[in-house]
């Protein structure tokens, strides 16, 4: 299968390693990659901030260039549901309806397509850790996502997944993160309280944006807590 | 920025940092979170529980005019008194104007959130009215000058020591911050002020149209007394309470106390049809029902927002939005807290000046998923803020927003910002922890991750293309 994979912004300039796990995962799996250099970006502060016309000048770029791919698989539950989504709803009633809808159709977050799309779960994948799994809430509440990254973080060996006893946003929310930083951090606080009562070494999850919040409050604080993306995790002894 | 705004982001800064305040909240919700969930558990369907009571509340709303009148007809017909309020000064002169015809000074109230909403204790005090909240949270909060901090649980936010030191300082006893003696203390003020009372006021749960009866919920017994001693009984309703058949309790009962209250079903629940009929031993003399727009219609007018008018109030959003979680109900500074508050005060007090609550949300989607009657809460926020942006648009915001795009879409640009980015944060530790950062709103409680020597783009271009 050919594999169009779509680069957010941060894990392009603040996370590479993630992409390039990705990438070696999808290749060791006997897959062909593509990835269009650009746009960086995929609308999502813009249309969360409520100004849709920026957001579509830069969508409609996305969707030009993601509109001949097989598949497109995104490392965030976040930009993957703006585009699986949302950009249906971004474009309603515009002429690049149909094209969003077909567009929508054929976008995975990383984990579920691993999981759903191709039914693998075995990575072969060693992470002798604890960890803890943090759902994005886009992940969990726009895209349904919930066991697809369990079952594959169970069949990394020697990982010893523990739950937090709440799901809870972390407190990141985008835009919200810079507009409300009181509330942001005091939420970046709750959740790694739970994510510290697991015991966990590591918080995993599929979003490295809500990591780049709660990694910057861990090392802010100095708090033990480590982060790292599932993509790095499944890729770690390949 | 509106003065409410202004307001919001000082409570906001105040109350995030207070970790007393953190733990209060958290150990008390997470103690509501349980119960919750052991009894939605004993639902078969809770699934499809919630289907149908969005869906019933649907019917309810989307045939408002029918249900209402069938609902007065009720009313009427065992010869309640039903007046129309428009606004909520209308509701409180209507109220004001009953209790002076009758000659009231003194006025007992159950909980109702919706006569927060229009102000009207605050009325009755000016017009010379004694009145006294009796639900035993709300009966604090009263104490203390204080609006209820949630929709369902208005004096959580209070340990037993600050109840004790409240009755203490105005009512002059306070044996000790056990609870049972603290309400016993209450208890005594109360019965006699149900006594005294020449008038009872009520909130509603519920507006049944086919049989038009009020229904009452409560674990106090507190406004079943408000509704039998006084003489004279006022039952102020928001229109969207309706629901169409008496059966349709069956549902909503056990649905409100679970996900209110963590209850199987609520101490008291009662239905009130009109005055005391011949032959009854006890009710009030005259029955009042006031039905209250107060923006509802606005509500009902937007087909895309008309779902809010499902709301039964009963604060489940509040408990798991981590927003409300961190900020606590005061904040918010307006009557309806929560998600439900920020989705409904921008429509019932105007978007412009209280913008800032749909902003105020990680968009996590919680309040939606936890939503009885499934109103899309958090989508709703999304569109407040595209409204808000349309309307009166930041500048700046759009200025940043429409010059990010081109060069997101630009490969050379992007490179571009990249290259300038290092360079930028080479020189960041100058600024860093000063106002000067231009980063300030995230370095200020977070590090910023540095740009990677080689990003994901420049490694696929070194390697693959």
């Amino acid at each position: 299968m050919t594999v169009t994979l779509f680069i957010p912004c941060y894990i392009d300039l603040f996370y590479p390693r993630v992409g390039m796990a990705m990438v070696r995962i999808l290749e060791k799996l006997g897959h062909k990659i593509v990835c269009p250099e650009s746009p960086a970006c995929c609308g999502q502060p813009a249309f969360n901030t409520g100004y849709w016309d920026e957001s579509r000048a830069l969508a409609v770029k996305v969707l030009d260039q993601l509109k001949d791919a097989e598949v497109v698989v995104i490392p965030s539950g976040s930009c993957g549901a703006m585009i699986k989504v949302f950009y249906p709803v971004l474009f309603a009633g515009s002429p690049q309806e149909t094209l969003a809808k077909e567009v929508s159709g054929k976008c995975y977050e990383f984990a579920q397509f691993l999981v759903d799309k191709l039914g693998v779960t075995d990575l072969g994948a060693k992470f002798p850790h604890r960890v803890t799994y943090h759902d994005g809430c886009h992940s969990l509440r726009e895209m349904n996502i919930y066991e697809a990254p369990r079952k594959l973080l169970q069949h990394v060996a020697g990982l010893e997944l523990v739950e937090m006893r709440q799901i809870v946003c972390c407190g990141f929310g985008g835009t919200f993160s810079a507009k409300f930083p009181a509330i942001s951090t005091a939420m970046g606080e709750v959740k790694c309280d739970l994510a510290a009562e697991t015991n966990a070494e590591y918080i995993v999850s599929s979003d490295s944006s809500c990591l780049m919040h709660i990694q910057g409050l861990i090392d802010r604080q100095r708090r033990k807590l480590k982060t790292i993306h599932l993509a790095e995790v499944l890729a770690s002894d390949l | 920025m509106s003065t409410a705004a202004a307001k919001f982001k000082k409570d906001v800064r105040r109350v995030t940092a207070d970790l007393h305040h953190r733990r209060i909240i958290n150990t008390a919700l997470d103690g509501y979170a349980v119960k919750r969930d052991q009894k939605k558990s004993l639902f078969q369907d809770w699934a499809g529980a919630r289907r149908l009571a969005a869906a019933t509340k649907y019917e309810a709303i989307n045939g408002l005019d029918r249900c209402l009148e069938q609902f007065v007809r009720g009313l009427e017909a065992r010869g309640a008194k039903v007046h129309w309020a428009s606004t909520g000064q209308q509701a409180c002169e209507i109220i004001v104007d009953i209790l002076k015809r009758r000659n009231a000074r003194s006025v007992v109230k159950s909980k109702a959130m919706t006569a927060e909403e229009i102000h009207l204790n605050a009325a009755l005090e000016r017009a010379g009215l004694d009145v006294v909240e009796t639900d035993l949270g709300e009966f604090i909060v009263q104490l203390r000058d204080e609006p209820p901090y949630h929709i369902v649980f208005p004096a959580m936010h209070l340990t037993r020591g600050e109840i004790q030191e409240t009755f203490r300082k105005r009512l002059g006893d306070a044996p000790s911050d056990n609870p049972e003696e603290l309400t016993m203390v209450a208890r005594r003020v109360l019965r006699q002020k149900y006594i005294q009372a020449d008038a009872g006021i009520t909130g509603a749960n519920f507006a049944v149209a086919d049989v038009g009866l009020i229904s009452l919920t409560e674990n106090e017994g507190n406004a079943r007394l408000t509704g039998a001693l006084p003489k004279t009984m006022i039952t102020l309703v928001g229109i969207e309470k309706v629901i169409p058949r008496l059966e349709d309790l069956a549902l909503f009962l056990p649905m409100l106390a679970t996900v209110g209250a963590g209850q199987l079903i609520s101490g008291y629940n009662t239905l009130y049809g009109g005055p005391r009929q011949p032959g009854e031993p006890d009710g009030p003399e005259e029955y009042h029902v006031v039905l209250l727009d107060n923006n509802r219609t606005r509500l009902l007018a937007d087909a895309e927002k008309r779902d809010t008018l499902h709301c039964i109030r009963c604060g489940s959003c509040l408990n798991v939005c981590p927003i409300f979680r961190n900020i606590g109900g005061h904040s918010y500074g307006t009557t309806y807290c929560g998600p439900i508050g920020a989705v409904l005060t921008p429509v019932l007090k105007g978007l412009e000046e209280w913008k800032h609550l749909p902003y105020a949300s990680s968009l996590c989607g919680a309040c939606t998923e936890a939503c009885p009657v499934a109103i899309d809460l958090h989508h709703h926020l999304l569109e407040h803020r595209r409204a808000a942006a349309s309307a009166k648009p930041s500048w700046w915001q759009k200025l940043a927003f429409k010059l990010f795009a081109p060069v997101a879409a630009s490969k050379l640009l992007w490179a571009l910002v990249t290259k300038s980015g290092r360079i930028g944060q080479k020189l960041h530790p100058i600024v860093l922890g000063t106002r000067l950062d231009p980063a300030y709103v995230w370095t200020h409680t977070r590090d910023l991750p540095p740009i990677a020597k080689t990003t994901f783009k420049e490694w696929w271009r070194r390697t693959r293309s």
